[in-house]
């Protein structure tokens, strides 16, 4: 479904990743583990040319490396944000309007749907972005995602400031999203993203040290040691 | 004061905040996405005046002129953004603000150099500045329609923000320009739209002022696109309903100190810069302003 090649990106003379390769199935949940500042952020940015970058990125056997992010998101292949960037001057129902911006013919049917994914959100639909809490944010970012039924989702730290209630609700949602639309997941949280992905890869100082099956990865002593702690 | 002056000066001060308000709105919109004070802004209105007057001149009817003025001032409006101001998209705010003032000359001199620098009269159609009493109170036809046109015209654009998909993409841009790309929004092509929506408006701007004081320049534009300047930022830039309260404030203040202390009539300029600084002083955001960083239109 997707797959990148040599991923290269430089801020300035820092080089945050230095050539990675990745690789997701359809039907499936990768994830992307690595500690704050290891280059997984960039990875997701570059996989959707919000950043510089060189490598080459081939997306449902197209080759997506030089698209603009809005053709490369209007070509089913989606990014929900690390902290969510809902749209905080618009209200619940207009964030989902902006995420269903190609797809307005669908509007009705695939709000509903998401409403009925996410109950908190409908009853705050004419609240403002801004006045939802952490784990409603999230939720509406997903929401907002899934209005332009993507062939794939990326999701950069999900979990991140969340309790640990509102990430079991979030992670549990993510795996019923998986049948249909593959996942490529971001998370510090290595444990929780361990435990619902198929695969992983351990990001380190802009480099793959190391990828397996998820199983694997939870069972290893490395691993163990310097993300699930010990 | 009696009551038929202050009749008299209130519809004055209403069509003078009139042209103000049209001309703020495209900078408070223009400033919401890019965070740019477009400097050039002001220009536009008397791009739009002169084209009036040129295209009328070659012998078209003036209502066709003014609408062949607004397309042109709208394609010199979106041609600026893609020359100018595209290209410098990541590039640091300050580049923008220099470049937005060398397209103010720019436009300047051009017209300068095409049309000549010396005054000419604006003909309007009679019907525009005929005179009809109201009880004792002479007035133009005009400084009732300016007004009309005016909130009619604000009506549409908040209707556009607030109504439909590509307004809440405007919306949205002022938050923030790369998740509206995720969201698979060709940026570019709204901020065309608000670039479009900002010149029309000072090109009507342009054409009323040209309507109420019958004498064009190429240089007309710089002193009345600091005051709706001053006119947004006292409404609390990013907002469109604060740009059209600052105009008329400014509008109405500026008839209403001339008209008071004619001995005054000298520094009626000067009012709206003095409002700027008090505004600056003690409420940056102005008056509908909530926070520099999020304006909220
Ligand atoms: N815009 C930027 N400019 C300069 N350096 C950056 C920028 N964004 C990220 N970096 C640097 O690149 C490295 C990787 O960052 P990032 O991809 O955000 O990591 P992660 O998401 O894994 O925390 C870090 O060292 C970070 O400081
Ligand atoms: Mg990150």
């Amino acid at each position: 479904m997707l797959k990148v090649e040599d991923l290269e990106v430089k801020y300035g003379v820092i080089s945050a990743l230095r050539g990675i390769n990745l690789n997701v199935k359809a039907g499936s949940i990768v994830t992307l583990i690595g500690a704050n500042g290891a280059g997984k952020t960039s990875t997701l940015n570059a996989i959707v040319n919000s950043v510089k970058k060189s490598g080459k990125v081939i997306f449902n056997g197209n080759n997506i490396s030089k698209l603009k992010t809005d053709k490369i998101v209007k070509s089913g292949l989606c990014l929900v944000p690390e902290g969510r960037k809902i749209f905080i001057n618009l209200t619940v129902h207009e964030n989902l309007k902006m995420g269903a911006f190609n797809n307005s013919e669908n509007f009705d049917e695939l709000s509903h749907k998401v409403y009925e994914r996410f109950p908190r959100l409908k009853q705050k639909i004419n609240q403002m972005g801004g006045t939802l809490s952490g784990g409603e944010q999230q939720m509406l970012a997903i929401g907002r995602a899934l209005m332009g039924e993507p062939r794939m989702l990326m999701l950069d730290e999900p979990s991140l400031g969340l309790a640990p209630k509102i990430i079991g609700e979030v992670f549990e949602i993510i795996t019923e999203l998986k049948e249909d639309i593959p996942i490529l997941l971001v998370e510090q949280n290595a444990f929780a993203a361990l435990q619902i992905a198929d695969y992983g890869y351990v990001l380190e100082n802009g480099e793959i040290s190391l990828e397996d099956e998820a199983k694997n990865l939870l069972g290893n002593d490395a691993v163990r040691a310097k993300y699930l702690g010990g | 004061m009696d009551f038929q002056t202050f009749l008299q000066q209130l519809v004055n001060g209403a069509s003078l905040g009139s042209m103000y308000a049209l001309i703020a709105i495209g900078y408070t919109m223009v400033y919401g996405v890019l965070r740019l004070i477009n400097f050039a802004h002001g220009d536009l209105m008397m791009v739009g005046a002169f084209m009036t007057l040129i295209i009328s001149e070659l012998g078209l009817p003036f209502e066709a002129s003014v609408l062949i003025a607004i397309i042109i001032t709208a394609l010199v409006g979106i041609l600026t953004d893609k020359i100018a101001y595209k290209p410098l998209r990541d590039a640091p705010k300050i580049s923008l603000l220099i470049t937005a003032i060398g397209i103010s000359f720019f436009l300047e001199n051009l017209f300068t150099v095409v049309f000549g620098g010396i005054p000419r009269a604006f003909k309007a159609p009679e019907y525009l500045t005929k005179i009809f009493h109201l009880g004792e109170v002479y007035l133009p036809i005009s400084v009732i329609i300016i007004p009309t046109v005016t909130l009619l015209v604000l009506a549409i654009v908040l209707w556009i923000l607030y109504k439909t998909k590509y307004g809440m993409a405007i919306r949205a841009l002022a938050f923030d320009i790369n998740t509206v790309r995720l969201m698979g929004i060709n940026a570019d092509r709204i901020i065309m739209i608000v670039f479009i929506i900002g010149s029309s408006l000072a090109a009507i701007g342009g054409i009323f002022y040209a309507i109420s004081y019958p004498s064009i320049d190429p240089l007309m534009g710089i002193i009345v696109g600091l005051k709706a300047f001053a006119a947004a930022v006292l409404g609390g830039i990013g907002s469109v309903g604060g740009a059209v309260i600052g105009g008329f404030i400014l509008g109405f203040t500026e008839i209403f100190v001339v008209a008071s202390f004619p001995e005054l009539g000298g520094y009626k300029d000067a009012f709206a810069f003095f409002f700027l600084i008090l505004v600056l002083l003690f409420k940056p955001t102005g008056i509908m302003g909530q926070d520099l960083e999020r304006g909220r239109f």
